[in-house]
């Protein structure tokens, strides 16, 4: 992704963080709604700093982590393969099309007890449900990649002379990096929702256990501290796709172009 | 040419007809080419004009084996052909790069296909790059190139493939005047050096006549057919802005525009309804 940085659009956004940090401390210093519901941003940040200085929260991260990117790069890949298949093989994906369907309908998170029962309460069981969140975004994404091919690209690569595993490696293949890429985004979050919620339906570790404890203690700080915590990491893999993306995707015209006579 | 039809046709498209399922009209049938029968000679420019819409790229599609046709054969060198035409390159009206690609990884990209080395495959690349004029711009991205440069790059593109026919769907139809000329001499040029066999698309009737040994005119769709084919016996090499000044080709321009201004009205009739 190619962003400008502005610095006074950066100025605003920070000062916007603050306003509504300022908001929150308010809200609850002057008794407008209860400590005990909306917890305290300064007590929030302790609790975070607390994490961090007694290092207990890298276990629980460690493993909320690993979850979110095997699932991720599992389900992304799987995604890739399956959407590539179906986009190129008209009977494979009318036979598939109503199962597909209904399973993208279905509410997967939903599923989370029964990976439980089958896989146990450790990382497997939140990886599965992660794939399954995260399988759907990329393959509908790669299908509608594959399918939006320029008609005229895919003639001409045939024309000069492109086998089948030609053109999926030249044509296809690049034709859909950039729905990939923007499918990856979601995917990322999806990744963290299986994880999270896996962990919070039943385990013994990771930051979506930490959130139940915490949850269990009526302890609002600790939920939110675990909040942001997941939020901030959620952003760190995003803007990691986005380096990724700008570099695969560094073709692509970033503004408009006026080079010449209009095409 | 004298003699160019006793030898064997480079392409010859007989009695082809080509039915499209109707839009808005489930089990009907639209025909956009019916009885068309065109030979090109091998060496032989031969430009194909009529009405905008008439279904002179779906002929086009045919010699290139993209589509089959419903009734007829397509003959290349004699032999009848099954399948993508390998002896033909073929440049599209439409903008076909692909964008995620330098001008030069374009270029290169059927000695690609068919398995020559990087290396060489380049200096070959490269080489073409200077012949249609755009030495430096090998890195350039599609996208940063303007309408003729990209022209360009798909010329350089079909011809790296050195194909024994060319077919070219109005392939400067996008263009400046201007730059259209120049394209259009260049072409002359490149054709000039080993007289391949083309087969060119146009609606313009003076590209048509300043580029071609032949004119076929057809007539409006539907169910388009050859009404009438000119000889065009200007002298070559031609420069085609100074050509149109001759006499010679105002009396060719009158004579085909005769035939085909009928056709043409109705092609316009049609596309107002």
């Amino acid at each position: 992704m190619f962003r400008l940085k502005n610095p006074r659009i950066v100025l605003v956004q920070i000062l916007i963080f603050i306003l509504f940090i300022a908001g929150w401390k308010a809200l609850t210093t002057f008794g407008i709604m209860s400590k005990f519901f909306v917890g305290d941003p300064f007590v929030v940040a302790a609790r975070l700093y607390d994490w961090f200085s007694t290092g207990m929260i890298f276990r629980h991260l460690g493993i909320t982590l690993y979850e979110t990117v095997v699932a991720f790069i599992l389900g992304s890949v799987l995604g890739l393969l399956v959407g590539l298949w179906l986009a190129l093989s008209p009977t494979a994906s009318l036979l598939a099309s109503p199962y597909l369907k209904g399973f993208n309908a279905m509410p997967r998170v939903i599923l989370a007890p029964i990976f439980a029962v089958w896989f146990g309460l450790g990382v497997t069981s939140k990886i599965a449900l992660g794939i399954t969140l995260v399988f759907f975004v990329v393959f509908f994404n790669v299908y509608q990649g594959v399918r939006e091919v320029s008609p005229v690209t895919l003639a001409n690569a045939r024309m000069l002379g492109a086998s089948r595993a030609q053109l999926l490696r030249t044509v296809y293949i690049p034709s859909a990096t950039s729905w990939v890429f923007s499918s990856l985004h979601a995917a990322v979050g999806m990744a963290f929702v299986g994880a999270v919620i896996g962990e919070y339906m039943g385990s013994s570790a990771g930051v979506g256990y930490l959130i139940l404890e915490a949850e269990g203690l009526f302890d609002i700080n600790g939920v939110f501290a675990g909040v942001i915590l997941l939020t901030f990491f959620a952003l760190i893999l995003d803007a990691i796709v986005g380096i990724v993306e700008a570099r695969l995707l560094h073709w692509q015209p970033r503004e408009a172009t006026t080079v010449g006579a209009p095409a | 040419m004298p003699g160019i039809e006793t030898a064997v046709p480079a392409l010859a498209l007989r009695d082809i007809a080509c039915h499209f399922p109707a839009r808005g009209n489930p089990g009907g049938t639209y025909t956009a080419v019916r009885d068309s029968t065109i030979t090109i000679a091998p060496g032989e420019f031969v430009s194909i004009v009529g009405p905008t819409g008439c279904g002179k790229s779906t002929l086009l599609n045919v010699a290139s084996g993209l589509l089959k046709p419903s009734q007829g054969t397509v003959e290349v060198f004699g032999k009848p052909l099954t399948g993508i035409n390998r002896q033909a390159g073929y440049m599209f009206q439409a903008d076909a790069l692909m964008p995620w690609r330098t001008a030069l990884e374009n270029v290169v990209v059927g000695p690609e296909f068919a398995g020559m080395n990087r290396a060489e495959a380049d200096r070959l690349g490269r080489d073409w790059m200077a012949r249609v004029g755009l030495a430096g711009f090998e890195k350039a991205y599609p996208h940063h190139l303007s309408g003729g440069m990209r022209k360009r790059v798909a010329l350089a593109q079909m011809l790296i493939m050195d194909p024994k026919v060319i077919l070219m769907d109005e392939p400067f139809s996008a263009l400046d005047v201007q730059t259209r000329q120049l394209m259009e001499n260049e072409l002359l040029e490149l054709w000039q050096a080993d007289r391949k066999s083309v087969m060119f698309i146009t609606h313009d009737l003076e590209e048509a006549i300043a580029l071609s040994d032949r004119v076929i005119a057809l007539a409006a769709g539907p169910g388009t057919h050859p009404i009438g084919e000119f000889k065009i016996d200007l002298p070559r090499p031609r420069d085609v802005a100074e050509i149109r000044h001759l006499g010679e080709f105002s009396r060719l321009h009158a004579q085909i525009w005769e035939a085909l201004k009928d056709e043409v009205l109705k092609g316009y009739a049609q596309g107002k309804r």
